[in-house]
């Protein structure tokens, strides 16, 4: 077996999908790690597939004229960084900088679709389980966009 | 209803609109439990409650954290040391610390929901071995607005408690993690068959934390918070405060969701 | 208690004397811009004497009787909360000294005799009891402790009334020193008197009054079972509990709420409502200050206002809370219900909002049988 298969077996992401499905995806998976301060990707430069992180802080940066990098959201050890190379024209909306040491696996995002449309069950189980990480994250958004914890006097 | 004047010690401005008042209780035996609250009076002005922010094991003190947000908290936050105000209480129920022993406890908080969570953190680090897992979750608008942010810093160098926060802005010198406070849950460990969970923020944001809590597998009986609603007397005579068939004021703050289950998700109850 | 006793107008003349001579301030029903309103009496010359009141959803009309009946009404817009928790009632005053400031006791309250309270009225007191004696809110409690209560038993209910469905009436059976049952008969027209309390047989006893003979008796408690078997509207109270609670989310509060001009009408006149807030005063110099409270509704948007804005904005909400609370969350909080059947809400609603018809209509649509007859979606999606 390999090693990103025996890291990824056990991980909730991929709780309930058989061995035989993450054994497909464990494939088109690679382990990197990053240092602190490095950047990972940045803002409209080609998306090639999903980071998951193992271990690790990584924060999404917009670059603002005249504020600098304004981080958005924060990702932690077991969240997916990373939809862009989903979707045409695949390019990063922001930037992706290290805010602590990252271990985590790149998913070969090209593969990845392949393998689904070959194997549209396979191709369903991911997408139940990226979707709900979305819904998810569009949900704190909006309650971020609320803005809660101000004061309307 | 009887305010009884106290003597502010000292006044302490924690946040641009917030500030902890340290007041002399009205007697010497005075006590109360985490998470009940007093009704404060600003003479002439009016009278607000305020949840007790305070050492529970310190009966000397009687410490009241106030966010400035009308004529009476204005006032009651404009005072100086040596000045009175009227005190009466406490009132109301106490998160259940007992409940939560022997298993793990989450703790999720945002804004100045901090503040009536803080005796119960004291409570329990007090009698630490009593629980599993402790997580404190604390999300705040931004790095500048994180309350009692020394404290924070305290307890996070402590190894037998887990402090996350978050804010939902980032400044240019925060490092820490950008996202609603619910995002931190992931993060924590605890055993979702036995754990306990106090939650004490704006409404939605405690809606939402419920929501996800009980995803991951904590039961409605086991899920606290605490309700805001409007009172004018606190023991349960003025109607004001009413949830269903709870007065917030006596039958809470502190409310299990499984004694709300059906008024929580109804609007305008 | 004792025997009943029989007395005649003249008698409740010698009562009404009795009390102020005890050094009650007598308070019952009088006429006042035609309308029956609760204010002091001296004799049965204040009484509305041969005076009845037609009552209907949003309509209330006097008229003349072609007898001289003493209690030949029902209820007004007043209730006796006017008297035991008064409007801007003063709690404490406050003056400024060196070092802060000091709160002093009003003044003593005055002891009321309520004279001629309906039974549907002593219940209403009795719910309010619950409410205000176990916290000793020292405006209330105080008042209540000091008074005495000449109920009168209902012989002609309103088209309004539904005492009987709730228990609460026609006829008194606790939570009174005297009860009266006016028995109108041309020549013979007498009340028979009943003592509830020891205070109440002791004033009895002052009266020239003659024990009932069987058939007065017979005749009096026969007027209160025709009353029981008259009333003008029921209110089923089978499981209504559960039924209103089951029933948050019922789109029919919504067609209520299109209804409702939220008025608060309903809660002023209403003998249970209880709702009230404080307000805080201030002398200009700043000197002294005073807490007072004051009737206040859930009918309001202040009412649950929290920090942001108010927590019930529609009116179908309001409505809802109102009526889910006399007649669901009362049960769970005070072990009762907080209705008393006298039909006041009705007949004071401008619009005419029925509590009685809507709580039949939320049982006719009650969303439970509903829910029943479509797959809920979860079992659609699984």
């Amino acid at each position: 077996m390999s090693e990103v298969f025996d890291l990824i077996v056990e991980h909730p992401f991929f709780a309930g999908m058989t061995h035989d499905q993450i054994r497909i995806v464990a494939e088109t998976g690679a382990l990197v790690s990053y240092h602190e301060g490095q950047t990972i990707f940045t803002e409209g430069t080609s998306a090639l597939g999903p980071l998951l992180i193992l271990d690790g802080d990584v924060a999404l940066e917009m670059q603002t004229p005249g504020h600098g990098p304004q981080v958005i959201l924060t990702l932690h050890s077991g969240d997916f960084l990373g939809w862009s190379w989903l979707y045409p024209p695949y390019r990063w909306t922001y930037d992706a900088h290290v805010h602590s040491d990252t271990e985590g696996i790149w998913f070969d995002g090209p593969k990845l679709k392949n393998a689904s449309e070959v194997d549209p069950a396979l191709g369903y189980e991911l997408m139940k389980r990226f979707t709900e990480m979305l819904v998810n994250r569009m949900q704190s958004i909006r309650i971020q966009l609320l803005d809660v914890y101000s004061t309307p006097r | 209803m009887h305010p009884v004047p106290c003597r502010v010690r000292s006044v302490v401005r924690e946040l641009e609109d917030t500030f902890t008042l340290d007041i002399e209780p009205p007697e010497s035996d005075w006590g109360f439990a985490p998470g009940q609250f007093t009704m404060l009076y600003a003479f002439g002005v009016g009278e607000v409650p305020i949840s007790i922010s305070g050492d529970p094991n310190d009966p000397s003190r009687l410490v009241q954290t106030i966010r400035a947000v009308g004529p009476v908290t204005d006032a009651l936050t404009s005072v100086s040391p040596g000045d009175s105000v009227g005190v009466r209480g406490p009132y109301g129920s106490a998160w259940p610390t007992g409940v939560a022993e022997g298993g793990d406890l989450l703790i999720v908080t945002g804004g100045i929901g901090l503040a009536p969570l803080r005796p119960a953190i004291f409570e329990i680090l007090e009698h630490r071995d009593r629980y599993g897992n402790v997580t404190l979750m604390y999300g705040a608008r931004s790095p500048s607005e994180l309350l009692f942010a020394d404290e924070l810093q305290e307890w996070r160098g402590r190894f037998d408690l887990d402090v996350l926060i978050t804010v939902d802005h980032g400044d240019q010198v925060w490092r820490g993690p950008v996202g609603v406070v619910t995002s931190l849950i992931n993060r924590a460990s605890f055993d979702p068959e036995s754990a306990v969970a106090f939650v004490c923020g704006p409404e939605i944001m405690m809606r939402f934390t419920i929501q996800d809590l009980e995803r991951k597998g904590i039961t409605d009986d086991r899920l606290y918070v605490s309700m805001e609603r409007n009172m004018k007397c606190g023991i349960g005579l003025c109607g004001h405060c009413q949830l269903g068939r709870h007065f917030v004021c006596k039958d809470g703050p502190i409310l299990s969701c499984a004694a709300m289950s059906d008024t929580f998700w109804t609007r305008e109850v | 208690m004792t025997e009943p006793l029989v007395i005649d107008r003249e008698g409740v003349d010698a009562l009404i004397d009795a009390l102020i001579d005890r050094g009650y301030e007598v308070v019952g029903p009088t006429v006042r811009g035609q309308t029956i309103l609760y204010d002091t009496i001296t004799s049965t010359g204040d009484l509305p004497v041969g005076i009845r009141d037609r009552q209907e959803a949003g309509t209330y009309r006097l008229e003349e009787r072609d007898d001289d009946a003493l209690f030949g009404y029902v209820v007004g817009p007043q209730s006796w909360k006017k008297f035991l928790t008064p409007p801007g009632t003063v709690f404490w005053k406050g003056l400024r000294t060196a070092d802060g400031f000091e709160t002093v006791e009003p003044e003593e309250p005055p002891s009321y005799a309520f004279f001629g309270a309906r039974p549907c009225e002593v219940a209403a007191m009795k719910i309010q009891d619950d409410v205000y004696l176990p916290v000793e809110d020292g405006i209330y409690t105080e008042r209540r402790k000091r008074s005495f209560t000449v109920a009168v038993n209902c012989t002609e209910p309103a088209a309004t009334c539904f005492c009987a469905s709730l228990g609460t009436g026609p006829d008194v059976n606790e939570g009174y020193d005297i009860a009266l049952t006016e028995v109108l008969g041309g020549e013979n027209h007498y009340f028979l008197a009943e003592a509830g309390t020891d205070t109440g047989a002791d004033v009895l006893a002052e009266l020239a009054a003659r024990e009932a003979r069987d058939e007065e008796v017979v005749t009096a408690r026969r007027l209160v079972v025709h009353a029981t078997d008259h009333m003008g509207r029921t209110l089923e109270t089978k499981g209504l509990k559960d039924l209103l609670y089951a029933n948050l989310a019922n789109p029919y509060w919504d067609e209520i709420g299109e209804r409702c001009l939220s008025c608060t009408n309903c809660t002023m006149v209403c003998p249970t409502c209880f709702c009230s807030t404080v307000e805080d005063r201030q002398a200009l110099d700043g000197s002294s200050a005073e807490r007072a409270r004051t009737w206040d509704s859930c009918f309001t948007l202040d009412f649950s206002y929290i920090h942001g804005g108010p927590v019930r904005s529609s009116s179908s909400a309001r409505y809802r809370q109102w009526l889910t609370h006399k007649l669901a969350s009362w049960q769970d909080q005070f072990d009762s219900i907080g209705c008393v059947g006298c039909g006041r809400c009705i007949t004071w609603c401008p619009v005419g909002i029925d509590i009685t018809r809507e709580v039949a209509m939320i049982r006719e649509r009650d969303i439970r049988r509903v829910a029943v007859g479509t797959p809920a979606v979860k079992e659609v999606a699984e």
